[in-house]
């Protein structure tokens, strides 16, 4: 599944839209950043309340297909341009994590 | 001499630039053609440097020895020192102000992510005068 086709069937709100054929292969949910930079896998779909230039970051190096914020956790605007630089597809949504990964597991 | 020498200033107390030096190490290792898994391993051990030099040391300076067979870094600064090494190698083990641990870090994983993630890791380290980590991975 893609990040657009999930953004689409999770109606999904697009923050930063970078590459949304990106493929998502697996999900990761977590707000402690060094955890989740060690444990995340390539090509999830990390889903987390840390919309900060860090979680930005991580994402970059744990190479995480799109960030999903959930229950509307706020962008950062310095993290919006930083993710705009780095291609980091960022979504968000005003379901919580565990939603959001259950749908995700279910057509994963 | 190494293939690649790389040599990277942190600021202190810089959230916002802290991991310009692993993405930048990541982008080189990528176009050197290195594994992927070997990249990961690299960029990990490096951001958890890069942050603890920012949230306890005022920031330092860092350099990147890249060969085909291995990739050495040496993170140099001149913060306080690391009391026990023992205890902060310790998961969970944590010093970090309640600020640093609102942005999402602070969990105590840092030096033992390093630890985790690289073939071999030295610590010097002394009091009042700064810490300086030896790291190596191999390809």
């Amino acid at each position: 599944m893609t990040v657009r086709e999930f953004a689409e069937m999770q109606n999904l709100n697009i923050l930063v839209e970078a590459d949304m054929t990106r493929d998502i292969s697996g999900g990761y949910c977590g707000d402690l950043l060094s955890w989740v930079m060690s444990r995340a896998q390539s090509d999830d779909c990390w889903f987390t309340v840390m919309g900060n230039i860090n979680a930005v970051a991580v994402s970059v190096l744990a190479d995480c297909a799109c960030i999903v914020l959930c229950e509307n956790a706020p962008l950062d605007e310095d993290a919006k341009k930083k993710a705009e630089q780095q291609d980091v597809n960022i979504l968000s949504s005003d379901k919580n994590a565990f939603v959001l990964a259950s749908a995700l597991g279910a057509v994963l | 001499m190494s293939l690649i020498e790389l040599h990277y200033e942190v600021p202190g107390d810089d959230f916002t630039r802290a991991g310009e030096a692993s993405g930048d190490v990541k982008r080189q290792l990528k176009q050197l053609g290195f594994e992927p898994a070997t990249i990961r391993n690299v960029v990990i051990a490096l951001y958890e440097g890069e942050i603890n030099m920012v949230i306890h040391a005022g920031g330092g300076e860092i350099d990147v020895s890249i060969d085909p067979d291995r990739i050495r870094m040496v993170l140099r600064d001149h913060g306080p020192g690391i009391p026990d090494v023992a205890l902060a190698m310790q998961e969970g083990f944590s010093t970090a102000p309640d600020n640093v641990r609102a942005l999402g870090f602070g969990a105590g994983m840092g030096l033992p992510n390093i630890k985790k993630y690289t073939n071999d890791m030295q610590i010097e380290t002394e009091i009042g005068v700064g810490t300086t980590m030896y790291l190596r991975v191999d390809v």
